[in-house]
C-alpha cells in the first residue's frame, strides 16, 4: 500500500539522482544511525515483528500440504469421521494467521512512525545547519540544487526506509526459511533452483542496468525540458514581442521528442521485468517438476533428499515430497524478485542520502568574537547593564569582567582588501571613515564593489587584509548575531517572505509594536499604497511578494530595515524603482528617523546620493574620488561625467 | 475534461487500445498456467503406491510442455503490452506537452497574466508527469486487474463450483473496506501535500531569502518556522499512513479468513468425497490473484481521482483562447512609425469601470522622440504596451503608420514595433544567440552594430568568448545594467520603425545612459522613439515629453514648456535637480 503512497508522490519530485558516488556502507551506516537516533527501541521491535509476520507465512505455507495430508486425507471416506484433529488443526492455522496479520500490521504501523520521524529529524537537522552556513555556500550551490535536497533526496530516503528496509527484512527472511525447507525436501532439486535464479537475476540486472541508463537519459532530458520550459515561459512575453514563436517551438520538440524517447526506452524496459522474472519462475517450475518426476521414477539418490532419509527411502524423493517442493518453488521466487525491485531504489536512496550528508557536512559560519550587544541606562557619566536599558551598548570581555562602550554607530576602514575569490581582488586597500550622523553615498557603475563594501560591514563575507572598525571595535571581535542586529539592511534585490505585510515589516525587530510598524511603512512611503490595499497592512503577500510591483516591495524593505531602529542603516539600490516624488518622501523620512544615526546609500541616481556628506566614487574596486555633491561637481571628474553624462558627448 | 485531453493521445491511439487487448492475453495465461499445474501436481499425487510410472511421466512431460507455450504466449503479451503501454503513455505525455506549448504561444498577454508564468510551468510539467502516470496505469493496469479478477472467478467456478462462492463473499467484503479506506484517506493526503507544498516553500524562501534572514539574524525564528512545518507534514503524514497501513494487513486478514473458510468448507466435502485435493489446493492458489486484483483496482481509481486536479488544469490550458486573435484580411506592411491614440481607454479586466488609461489622444509623428513620465502607477507600461498590440483597447482606437492595429498581421505589426520590456528577460545561450532573436540572419557586423548602439559593445569585448560569450539561465552571467542594454541591442535589431523602452535604463549609469540615446538620435533618425523613464535626464531632450498621472495625460511638450505649464513635471525635476545644480545639469 505504500505503493499508493508512491502513485500519489509521483511527480511531485522531478528530479531524481540514479547514482551515487562515495562508498555505500558508509552511507547506509549514517542512515541507519539517524533511523536509530531517536527510534531505536521500537524500531528493534519492529524487526521481530517483521520476523513474525515473515515466519508465519513460510509455516502458513507448509503447514497447508501437512493440512490436506495429516487432517483431510485420512478420513476421507470414514463412516464417523473423527473432525476433532480437523477443528484443531484449523484453528491452529487460524492461529498463526491472526499472529501474521497483527504482526504485519503493527510493524508497518510503527514503520509509518520510524520512517516519518527519520525524515522530519533530517530535514530539520539540514534546514538548522543550512541556515548557519556562510553565503558562499550559497553562492557556490545553485538553490535549484539545494531545493532538491529538502524535496526529491528526502522523498526516496523516505521510500527507503518505509519500504525497502522491511521488505529486505522481511524477504530474507522468508527466502532463507523456504530455501531450509527447500533443502530438506531435496538437495538437488534445491541446486536446480538455485540455476534458474541465479538465471533470473542475471537477466534482470541486465535488463535493469539498461534501463537505468535509460532512466539516467530520461532525467536529464526532463531537466533539460523543465528548463525550458521554466526559462522560455518565465520570459512568454519577451516571447511574443520578437515574434520568436515559431523557434521557441522548433526547440521545444527537439527537447520533447528527446524526452518521449528516452522516457518510453526507460519505461519499456522496466516494465518487461515483471513478465520476463514471472516466465524464468514458470520455466523454473517445469524443469523441476521433470527432473523431480525423474529421480523420482529412477529412485534416484541424486535428490539428495534428507525428507527421503528421515522416511527411509534413502536420499531419494517422495511423491509428497514433490508436491511439497514444487509449492515451495512457487513460493521462493516472490521475495527474491521483491528484493530486485529494491535495487534500484537503494541506489537512488544512497544518492539522495549523499546529497543531503553533504549538505550537513559543510562547514558552518563561526559565531564570530566575544563582543556582544547590551541595553544600559546611564547614571552620572557610567554606563550600567540593565534589561529595560534605553541605551544600546557594546559589551565588551576583558581581564577584569566586561567594560561598556556606547553604540554610536561609527565605522571605519583600515586599508581594506577582499575578494570572493582568492586570485580575484574586488577591491583594494579601502579606508573611509563614517561618523555617527553621516550619510556616506557609494558610487560608480556595475561591478565596482559598492555592494561588496556592504557586504563586508555586516561580515557576510571576512575581509584579505585590513581592518573594519565598529565604534573602534574590530568587527571581528563582534559576534556576528549582534554585529547584525546592530546593522539595518536592505539589499538590492528585495526579499520579502509569505505572511501579512506587517509581519514583513516587523520581521526586522519582532518586538515591534504594530504603531511602529506603521509609523515605519509612513516613513518609507509605503502607507498609502498599503492603506489602498484591500486588507491594508493584514494583506497577505505571496511568494516573494509577486502581487506587488518592484517599487511596493523595495518601499516594504526600507520600512522592514526603518523598523529595525538600527544605529547604522546599509541601502543598497533600495529605491531604484520607485519614481523620485516618493523618493523624496523617503528622504525626509530617513532625515528625521536617523538623526544621528549612519546611513550608508548605494545608488545609480544622482537624487539618491547628492544630500550624502561623503560621497565615494568607486571604480574597479578603488575609491577614486571622495567628497560632497558640490565638491566633487567642481573636480568635475569622474563624478561630474558620470551624473552630468554630458563630458564625452559631442 | 477528458475528452480535451484524449485528443492528444492521437498517433498513439493503437498502442493505448492494444495495450489492454494485450494484457487480457497475459492475464489469461497467469490464470491458466497455475490450472495446469493443479493437473500436473495431480498426476503426482494420484500416482499412487506404485510410484509414478512411464505413463505419469509422459502426462507431466505434456502438462510441462502445455505450461511452457503458455508461458511462451504470456511473456510474449507481457512484453508487448509493457513496451505498447509505456510507448502510449510516453507518447501521450509528449503530445500533451506539445499541444499546451502551442496553445500557450498563441496566448495574448492578458492570457499569460491570467494563468501566471509559474502556474503555466507546474502544469506542463508537473501535471503533466501526474497524467502520464495515470494514464499508463488507466491502460495497463486499470483492465488487466479487473480481468485477473474474472478469470480467476471463472476458473474457481469452473474447478469447484460447490465452494467458489466462498471467494465473492471475501472479494465484496475487501472491496467495500478498501473503498471506504480510501475515502478516509483521501482527504488526508491532501492535506497532507498542502502542509508538504508549505514545508517546500519555506526552504525556498529561506534559500533565495537567506540575505535577508543572516542580516536580520533571525535564523533561529527559521528554524523554528520550518521545525513547525516538518511537524505539520509529520502529523498529517503520519495521520494519513496510519489508514494506509491497515490496508495490507486487512486484506491479508480478508485472504487468510477466506482460506480458512475455504478449508474447513472444502475439507469437509473432500472427507465426503464431494471434492477432489487438487481442487482445493487450486482454488487456494487463485485467492491471492483475486483478492490483489481488487485492492489494486481501488487504489488505481484512487490514484486517478488524486490526479482529476492535474487533468483539470491542462484541460484548462489547451482550451483557453487568444483574446487577441490576427485579422482575418490582414495588413503586412507598417508604412512609417507615426503613432496615434484616439480617445483611447483601457483595463485590464475589459471592464469600463476600473479603466487605468483615460480617454488618451495622443499624435506622434514618425522619427519624434517622445519621452514618458510619471509616478509609479501611472500607467505609463500599460500605454506603451497598447502600440504594438500587447493588449487590446478598452475603448478608442490605436494606430501605427496611420492604421488601426488590429488591421495589422500580429507578426507585421510587432516586428516594426520593437519593445524593450520593463522587466525585460535574456535566454540561456550566447550573446549572439540572444541578439540574434531580433533579426535571425544577423551577420557579425549588423550584431556589433546594434550593441555598439546600445553601448554593449565595449563591455561584450571584455567577455571571455565575446560575443559567444555564455549568458547563462535568464541571462545571470552579466549585471542588470549590461542586460539592459543587450535587450536595446536586441530591440535594435529588428530595424523598426517604432522603439519603445520602457526604463530599460534604469540599471546604467547617466553617462552610458545619455551615450545610447545619443546615438540613437544620430543612427536611428527615422525611428520614432517612446521613452519611458524615471529620470528627467533621460527624457529632457526629447522632442516633446509625456506626462502621465492616474492613467491621464496632463501634459504635453517639450522640456522647457513643462517646466513652465506642468506641476507635475516642474517637481519631478526639482527633485531631482535640487534646483541648485542646474547648471551642471545643462
Amino acid at each position: 500500500m505504500a505503493q499508493l503512497n508512491n502513485m500519489m508522490r509521483m511527480g511531485k519530485g522531478v528530479r531524481f539522482a540514479v547514482a551515487y558516488h562515495g562508498d555505500g556502507k558508509g552511507i547506509f551506516k549514517r542512515i541507519m544511525r539517524y533511523l536509530l537516533a531517536d527510534h531505536k527501541g521500537i524500531f528493534c521491535l519492529a524487526c521481530v515483528l517483521i520476523v513474525f509476520s515473515a515466519v508465519a507465512s513460510i509455516g502458513i505455507a507448509s503447514f497447508l500440504g501437512i493440512f490436506v495430508d495429516r487432517f483431510i486425507t485420512p478420513l476421507r471416506g470414514a463412516e464417523a469421521p473423527d473432525y476433532r484433529g480437523f477443528i484443531g488443526a484449523l484453528c491452529f492455522l487460524g492461529g498463526i494467521y491472526f499472529v501474521g496479520s497483527l504482526s504485519n500490521f503493527l510493524y508497518n504501523r510503527i514503520m509509518v512512525s520510524v520512517a516519518q520521524g527519520t525524515l522530519k529529524r533530517m530535514r530539520n537537522e539540514m534546514f538548522s545547519h543550512m541556515q548557519r552556513l556562510p553565503l558562499r555556500f550559497f553562492d557556490t550551490n545553485t538553490h535549484g540544487d539545494l531545493m532538491s535536497c529538502y524535496t526529491n533526496d528526502t522523498d526516496v530516503m523516505r521510500q527507503m526506509l518505509s519500504q525497502t528496509i522491511p521488505q529486505i527484512i522481511s524477504s530474507t527472511i522468508s527466502v532463507i526459511g523456504v530455501f531450509s525447507m527447500m533443502v530438506f525436501y531435496s538437495v538437488g532439486l534445491t541446486l536446480l533452483t538455485l540455476v534458474f535464479v541465479s538465471v533470473m537475476f542475471l537477466v534482470t540486472r541486465k535488463i535493469a542496468k539498461k534501463s537505468g541508463g535509460y532512466f539516467i537519459k530520461q532525467q536529464s532530458a526532463l531537466g533539460r525540458e523543465n528548463g525550458f520550459i521554466e526559462e522560455m515561459l518565465s520570459g512568454q512575453k519577451v516571447v511574443k514581442v520578437f515574434c520568436h514563436e515559431a523557434r521557441a517551438k522548433a526547440r521545444f520538440r527537439e527537447l520533447n521528442e528527446e524526452l518521449r524517447f528516452n522516457a518510453s526506452q526507460a519505461n519499456s524496459l522496466s516494465n518487461i521485468i515483471g513478465p520476463i522474472s514471472n516466465q524464468v519462475g514458470y520455466l523454473q517450475y517445469i524443469a523441476v517438476a521433470f527432473v523431480a518426476a525423474l529421480l523420482a521414477m529412477s529412485r534416484s539418490v541424486l535428490a539428495l533428499s534428507p525428507y527421503g532419509w528421515a522416511n527411509g527411502l534413502g536420499g531419494a524423493l517422495s511423491l509428497g515430497a514433490i508436491v511439497s517442493f514444487l509449492n515451495l518453488v512457487r513460493s521462493f521466487n516472490m521475495p527474491i524478485q521483491q528484493v530486485t525491485q529494491q535495487f534500484n531504489s537503494i541506489v537512488q536512496a544512497f544518492a539522495g542520502a549523499e546529497r543531503i550528508f553533504a549538505v550537513l557536512d559543510a562547514v558552518p559560519e563561526d559565531e564570530g568574537g566575544t563582543v556582544t550587544l547590551a541595553k544600559a541606562e546611564e547614571h552620572d557619566g557610567v554606563l550600567e547593564e540593565r534589561r529595560d536599558g534605553t541605551i544600546w551598548v557594546w559589551k565588551i570581555p576583558g581581564k577584569n569582567g566586561f567594560r561598556y562602550e556606547r553604540l554610536r554607530g561609527e565605522i571605519r576602514f583600515y586599508g581594506v582588501t577582499f575578494g570572493y575569490e582568492k586570485e580575484k581582488t574586488v577591491l583594494h586597500d579601502i579606508s573611509l571613515y563614517a561618523e555617527p550622523g553621516q550619510k556616506i553615498a557609494f558610487v560608480g557603475s556595475t561591478g565596482a564593489g559598492k555592494t561588496t563594501i556592504t557586504n563586508l560591514i555586516n561580515r557576510f563575507y571576512d575581509i584579505q587584509s585590513g581592518t573594519i572598525t565598529y565604534d573602534g571595535i574590530n568587527i571581528r571581535d563582534i559576534r556576528k548575531a549582534d554585529l547584525r542586529h546592530s546593522l539595518g539592511t536592505v539589499l538590492q534585490d528585495t526579499h520579502l517572505f509569505t505572511g501579512t505585510i506587517l509581519e514583513n515589516i516587523r520581521y526586522s525587530r519582532l518586538d515591534a509594536t504594530e504603531e511602529e510598524c506603521v509609523e515605519a511603512a509612513r516613513l518609507a512611503g509605503a502607507d498609502p499604497f498599503i492603506r489602498s490595499l484591500p486588507q491594508g497592512y493584514d494583506t497577505v503577500i505571496t511568494a516573494d511578494g509577486a502581487n506587488l510591483s518592484q517599487g511596493q516591495r523595495q518601499l516594504l524593505s526600507i520600512a522592514r530595515a526603518m523598523a529595525s531602529h538600527c544605529p547604522v542603516l546599509v541601502l543598497d539600490e533600495a529605491t531604484s524603482s520607485v519614481d523620485t516624488r516618493t523618493e523624496a518622501i523617503i528622504e525626509q523620512g530617513l532625515d528625521k528617523l536617523m538623526e544621528g544615526r549612519t546611513v550608508f546609500v548605494i545608488a545609480h541616481r544622482l537624487s539618491t546620493v547628492r544630500n550624502a556628506q561623503a560621497i565615494m566614487v568607486l571604480e574597479h574596486g578603488r575609491i577614486i574620488e571622495r567628497g560632497n555633491h558640490e565638491q566633487l561637481l567642481e573636480q568635475k571628474g569622474k563624478y561630474y561625467e558620470l551624473y552630468t553624462g554630458k563630458f564625452e558627448l559631442d | 475534461m477528458i475528452k480535451t485531453l484524449i485528443g492528444s493521445v492521437r498517433q498513439y491511439k493503437a498502442r493505448a487500445i492494444l495495450t489492454p487487448l494485450i494484457m487480457v492475453g497475459e492475464s489469461a495465461m497467469e490464470i491458466l498456467i497455475p490450472w495446469v499445474m493443479t493437473y500436473l501436481i495431480g498426476v503426482i499425487e494420484n500416482a499412487g503406491e506404485s510410484g509414478l510410472t512411464s505413463a505419469d511421466f509422459a502426462m507431466i512431460a505434456r502438462y510441462g510442455g502445455i505450461m511452457f507455450l503458455m508461458a511462451c504466449v504470456s511473456l510474449t503479451c507481457g512484453v508487448l503490452g509493457g513496451r505498447f503501454a509505456s510507448q502510449a503513455s510516453a507518447g501521450f505525455a509528449a503530445n500533451l506537452r506539445e499541444d499546451m506549448y502551442e496553445r500557450i504561444q498563441t496566448y495574448s498577454f492578458a492570457n499569460i497574466d491570467r494563468f501566471s508564468a509559474s502556474s503555466l510551468i507546474t502544469r506542463m510539467t508537473t501535471d503533466v508527469t501526474n497524467v502520464q502516470t495515470a494514464f499508463q496505469m488507466c491502460i495497463r493496469i486499470l483492465v488487466r486487474a479487473p480481468i485477473l479478477f474474472l478469470f480467476a472467478s471463472i476458473m474457481s467456478f469452473v474447478i469447484a463450483p460447490q465452494i467458489a462462492w466462498i471467494f465473492l463473499i471475501g472479494a465484496v467484503i475487501l472491496a467495500v473496506v478498501v473503498a471506504l479506506l480510501m475515502q478516509k484517506v483521501q482527504p488526508n493526503f491532501r492535506q497532507m501535500f498542502k502542509k508538504y507544498d508549505k514545508l517546500n516553500s519555506v526552504a525556498q524562501e529561506n534559500l533565495t531569502g537567506i540575505r535577508v534572514v543572516k542580516a536580520y539574524v533571525l535564523e533561529n525564528e527559521e528554524i523554528e518556522k520550518y521545525r513547525q512545518a516538518t511537524q505539520a507534514v509529520y502529523d498529517y503524514s503520519v495521520r494519513a499512513e496510519k489508514i494506509l497501513v491497515v490496508v495490507t494487513p486487512l486484506a491479508q486478514a480478508v485472504i487468510y479468513a477466506t482460506t480458512l473458510v475455504l478449508l474447513a468448507v472444502g475439507g469437509v466435502q473432500i472427507i465426503r468425497n464431494g471434492l477432489q485435493v487438487s481442487d482445493l489446493t487450486g482454488l487456494l492458489s487463485y485467492c491471492t490473484q483475486i483478492f490483489s486484483g481488487i485492492m489494486t483496482v481501488t487504489m488505481v481509481l484512487n490514484f486517478i481521482a488524486m490526479s482529476r486536479p492535474a487533468m483539470e488544469r491542462i484541460a484548462e490550458v489547451l482550451r483557453e483562447e487568444s483574446t487577441i486573435k490576427n485579422p482575418a484580411d490582414p495588413v503586412f506592411e507598417v508604412t512609417d512609425g507615426s503613432v496615434d491614440f484616439e480617445g483611447v481607454s483601457f483595463s485590464y479586466s475589459g471592464r469600463e469601470d476600473n479603466c487605468v488609461l483615460h480617454d488618451i489622444d495622443l499624435h506622434i509623428r514618425s522619427g519624434e522622440t517622445i519621452g514618458v513620465i510619471g509616478g509609479t502607477g501611472s500607467s505609463k507600461s500599460t500605454l506603451v504596451s497598447l502600440i504594438p498590440r500587447l493588449y487590446d483597447v478598452t475603448e478608442g482606437r490605436v494606430k501605427v503608420g496611420g492604421r488601426d492595429v488590429r488591421e495589422y498581421d500580429l507578426e507585421s505589426l510587432r516586428n516594426a514595433v520593437a519593445m524593450v520590456l520593463q522587466k525585460n528577460v535574456l535566454f540561456s545561450g550566447s550573446i549572439a544567440e540572444n541578439l540574434r532573436w531580433g533579426k535571425e540572419d544577423a551577420t557579425q557586423e549588423e550584431l556589433e552594430n546594434a550593441a555598439r548602439l546600445a553601448c554593449a559593445d565595449e563591455f561584450i569585448r571584455q567577455l571571455p568568448g565575446q560575443y559567444d560569450y555564455d549568458l547563462g539561465q535568464g541571462g545571470v552571467n552579466v549585471s542588470g545594467g549590461q542586460k539592459q542594454r543587450l535587450c536595446i541591442a536586441r530591440a535594435l535589431l529588428k530595424n523598426p520603425k517604432v522603439l519603445i523602452l520602457d526604463d530599460s535604463t534604469s540599471a546604467v549609469d547617466m553617462k552610458t545612459d545619455a551615450k545610447i540615446r545619443s546615438a540613437l538620435r544620430e543612427h536611428a533618425p527615422e525611428v520614432t522613439k517612446i521613452i519611458i523613464a524615471q529620470r528627467v535626464a533621460s527624457v529632457q531632450d526629447a522632442d516633446r515629453i509625456l506626462v502621465l498621472d492616474g492613467g491621464r495625460v496632463t501634459a504635453f511638450g517639450g522640456h522647457e514648456q513643462l517646466l513652465r505649464e506642468s506641476e507635475i513635471y516642474r517637481t519631478i525635476y526639482e527633485t531631482q535637480n535640487g534646483g541648485n545644480c542646474n547648471g551642471a545639469a545643462e
